[in-house]
């Protein structure tokens, strides 16, 4: 229980009349790429949405490597180690991509008053870009790339504080099946070396092959819990996602 | 005691007008998304026009306000269709900030060209006449801008709630999106929640005109008062802005009254920025983001 | 990757400000100076709203409020006496700084939230101090209006020491500008005024980096306030905090390019002239408003990046969408699906 690297706990979210996250209660183990799947309108991106500050909650805790964060806010999880990415790939279109994944490896105070890209940033990101490939980018403006190169930036950029924990929503959406490819090997290499996972998806496919263990949500709750093949054969899992 | 009392029935029947005017900046804000830093000029504009019914064609302004509300409904429209749904760049939200404030500016520039820069107001026989009632002083005014100020918004409501066009509106207020799907035509509703929201300025300029000597250059007073109560009322929220301003309206008329009239203007602010440190979103804020 | 920001020759700077030096030396008339000196305020007014309204994407709309207090700072303290008429001259730092530490807290409330909330308080902001000027007869002088002890310059350079004054401060915009670009500071800036909530994500000090802006911005305002003050020397209400500055700062930032070192110096230098000339040309000076306004318009619906963006983006080639080796040519499109997520506060 204590040892869980993210624990929610009741977490509830209404809209109107619409209850879209029920007193939802999971963990998520260090070392891990968990799933948090379920057919749309589960409340899978609010429950997101609510763990990483950008929004409220109505009532519950969450537990972050065994403290109680008891108001989220965006900049202080990303600097406890908790980052995420969006669906729709946010970068800052006016940056290159090198000065994307600068921005997003963090700086201390004096480092704000000195040189925009030093030399150090300059290193720190030619890592990142020679592991994902993307060096014929570097000076580009994050405009002129495409959705799946944008995304790849994303994912790169929150790595380069050297998260603990990445919640990526719905990485593959919208993506060619190379670059669904390429993104599957990134989150494996960054697994194998420590980065903890949760990924909302709906290629399940994806899912089978490359989480464990897999969570599901439905109407705002999890039915179900446990390994791919457990959760594949769950009935209730089934129900949901035909519907009755 | 008794100052107070009566500094509290001028600020609630003042409040009443604020609350009409600051509804329409509500309106346009819910639907849009936009502050419409031209309500104060536009309220202005419809107090010259008041002024102007009244001393050449000798038009009562409150029956002014039959022939001002179309007016100013078009001009809203106007504004809003030419200069407002062109804007398609990244920065949307604060364009259509600039351009608002850019209209109030024009129709400054506009008003001083064709009026002057010196005061006037609007003084119909009955301008100063007052009830007494129970030793207290109720202005003729005053008392009928209140009563009006609850019909044009009962009228209002009547609209947002009852009509197929109020349905829209609020549809799209609460997600833009979905009302599209659902076949609502943002560009109409739009343009026209636009129109509304400014012809309510058309009342407001013909009460201000009255209780007020007024130039060209009255409308930073005036939006300044306007954008603290929407703000306070929480920004898209019809209901809070009625409250802020009955709230703000009393509570400027009671510093007026025990402290100075100069204070009363800066307690605006002071009420503006202690409601901000404390709830960013105003006091019935709607989850509504900013512009952006 | 520079894109929409202009680079900074060396070369470009030292011409610059070389011939605005040169000018005054060379004997120019005296209407020439005058013109250059509300220009280059104009220009360093303009620059100095950049850091806030350009840079970070906060449109200030009542900087004139520092503008107007500086002016008054400088007609309280030297009403009596100017001290041999470069004292006031070495008070401006100290204004500059008193002022942008004192804005710090209202920009503080006023960023917390949206950028229009903020176009909120920065306008009331204008009409308050407005009628503290008029009212605080005390300190103010009320609609009498303060003045400034007249200083002993001779009179045949007598504009030389504020022309130079101005320029100093235009150059102290711009270099701050430059640095703002050139550091982390403007960075932090650009991801703000992209995507704000966005920047919270990946631990941009956000808040640290507006305050920043915004005090020096107001700072420098006042600072220009200062110097136009003694200049002028009578100081009034109306014209100390005139709504006219604040759209002029706004303008020409606006037509020259927002969040560029030469945009805001550009819109200056095309409109303050060109006010002079239609002033004197036609006279009407009530059109004024109306046609900044209509000039507004124009610019907002057809040119709304400015012109030097709008410049630098059209000499810009077209570049190929680079495939990289885990992309195929013929990817979807630029866009994917649209879901608007943002931080609730």
């Amino acid at each position: 229980m204590s040892d869980a690297l993210l624990a929610i706990d009741g977490l509830t979210k209404q809209f109107g009349g619409v209850t879209a996250v029920d007193h939802c209660s999971f963990q998520v183990q260090t070392g891990t790429v968990t799933a948090l799947i379920g057919p749309n309108g589960s409340g899978k991106t609010t429950a997101f949405n609510m763990i990483t500050g950008y929004l409220k909650a109505d009532s519950g805790t969450i537990r972050f490597r065994g403290e109680t964060i008891t108001r989220p806010r965006p900049a202080d999880l990303y600097r406890r180690g908790l980052s995420r990415t969006f669906q729709q790939a946010r970068i800052f279109p006016e940056l290159s991509v090198e000065e994307n994944l600068v921005v997003a490896a963090g700086y201390s105070w004096p480092q704000l008053f000195g040189r925009r890209v030093s030399t150090s940033d300059r290193e720190r990101a030619r890592t990142m870009l020679q592991e994902f490939r993307l060096e014929p980018l570097a000076q580009l403006p994050a405009r002129e790339l495409s959705y799946g190169q944008r995304k790849l930036v994303e994912f790169a950029a929150v790595l380069t504080s050297e998260p603990t924990l990445v919640l990526l929503d719905e990485p593959t959406a919208g993506v060619n099946p190379v670059m669904i490819d390429a993104m599957e090997r990134h989150i494996r290499q960054r697994h194998a070396e420590g980065v903890t996972f949760l990924v909302v998806e709906h290629d399940m496919q994806l899912v089978m092959r490359l989480c464990d263990p897999v969570i599901v949500l439905d109407r705002g709750a999890p039915i179900a819990f446990g390994s791919p093949e457990h959760v594949q054969t769950d009935p209730r899992v089934l129900e949901a996602y035909l519907g009755a | 005691m008794h100052a107070l009392t009566q500094a509290v029935i001028l600020g609630v029947l003042t409040g009443g007008v604020y609350a009409l005017m600051a509804s329409g900046q509500t309106l346009i804000f819910g639907i849009m998304k936009v502050v419409n830093l031209a309500q104060g000029a536009l309220v202005i504009l419809g107090a010259y026009l008041t002024y102007t019914l009244f001393t050449h064609l000798g038009v009562d302004p409150f029956l002014s306000i039959l022939i001002t509300t179309p007016i100013l409904f078009l001009v809203g429209v106007g504004v809003q269709w030419a200069l407002l749904r062109p804007l398609h760049s990244d920065d949307v939200a604060q364009l259509s900030l600039l351009v608002t404030f850019a209209v109030a500016l024009g129709i400054e520039g506009i008003l001083s060209f064709g009026y002057g820069a010196t005061l006037t107001n609007v003084q119909p026989s009955y301008a100063n006449f007052s009830w007494t009632i129970l030793g207290y002083q109720v202005s003729l005014v005053r008392f009928v801008a209140f009563v009006l100020s609850l019909v044009m918004l009962g009228l209002l409501y009547l609209i947002l709630q009852r009509t197929k066009f109020g349905r829209s509106v609020r549809a799209t207020v609460q997600n833009p999106m979905s009302a599209q799907l659902l076949g609502v035509n943002a560009q109409r509703v739009s343009a026209i929640g636009f129109g509304l929201g400014t012809a309510t300025a058309a009342a407001g300029g013909a009460v201000f005109g009255m209780l007020n000597s007024f130039n060209p250059g009255s409308h930073y007073d005036l939006i300044s008062r306007l954008l603290t109560i929407v703000v306070l009322g929480g920004l898209g929220s019809i209901g809070g802005s009625i409250v802020a301003a009955v709230g703000m309206g009393v509570a400027s008329s009671v510093v007026s009254a025990l402290v100075s009239p100069i204070w009363s203007d800066f307690s605006f602010f002071i009420v503006l920025l202690l409601v901000l440190l404390v709830r960013p979103r105003g006091l019935f804020g709607a989850r509504t983001r900013g512009a952006l | 990757m520079r894109g929409s920001i202009s680079r900074v020759g060396p070369l470009r700077v030292g011409i610059f400000f070389l011939l605005l030096i040169v000018i005054p030396l060379v004997g120019a008339p005296g209407w020439i100076l005058n013109t250059l000196i509300f220009t280059i305020m104009y220009a360093a007014l303009a620059s100095s709203w950049n850091l806030i309204g350009g840079y970070a994407g906060y449109p200030s709309l009542g900087h004139v409020a520092f503008f107007g207090i500086g002016a008054y700072a400088i007609g309280i303290v030297f009403s009596k006496d100017v001290f041999g008429g470069y004292v006031p001259f070495f008070a401006l730092p100290l204004i500059g700084i008193a002022v942008g530490l004192l804005s710090l807290p209202i920009g503080w409330v006023s960023m917390r939230t949206r950028a229009d909330v903020f176009a909120i308080v920065t306008i009331t902001l204008l009409f308050i101090t407005q009628t503290l000027a008029f009212n605080l007869k005390g300190v103010t002088g009320g609609a009498q209006g303060a003045s400034v002890a007249p200083p002993p310059f001779a009179v045949d350079h007598y504009d030389w020491p504020f022309y130079f004054a101005m320029l100093i401060l235009l150059a102290i915009a711009m270099g701050i500008s430059f640095y703002f670009q050139r550091s982390k500071i403007g960075l932090s800036l650009a991801t703000i005024r992209a995507d704000e909530d966005k920047a919270h994500g990946v631990g941009v000090r956000v808040t640290a980096v507006k305050l920043i802006a915004f005090g020096v911005s107001a700072g420098l305002v006042a600072m220009a306030g200062g110097v136009w003050a003694y200049y002028v020397g009578f100081i009034y209400p109306q014209f100390a905090v005139d709504p006219l500055i604040t759209i002029g700062m706004v303008l020409m930032a606006f037509l020259g390019g927002r969040a560029t070192l030469w945009g805001p110096v550009l819109g200056a230098f095309i409109l303050v002239p060109a006010q002079e000339y239609f002033a004197q040309a036609f006279g009407a000076s009530q059109l004024y408003l109306f046609a900044y306004a209509a000039v507004f318009l124009l610019i907002i619906l057809f040119l709304p990046r400015g012109i030097l963006p709008s410049i630098s983006e059209r000499l810009r080639q077209r570049r190929p969408v680079i495939a990289t080796e885990e992309a195929f040519a013929g990817e979807e499109s630029t866009s994917g699906p649209a879901m608007e997520v943002t931080v609730e506060r």
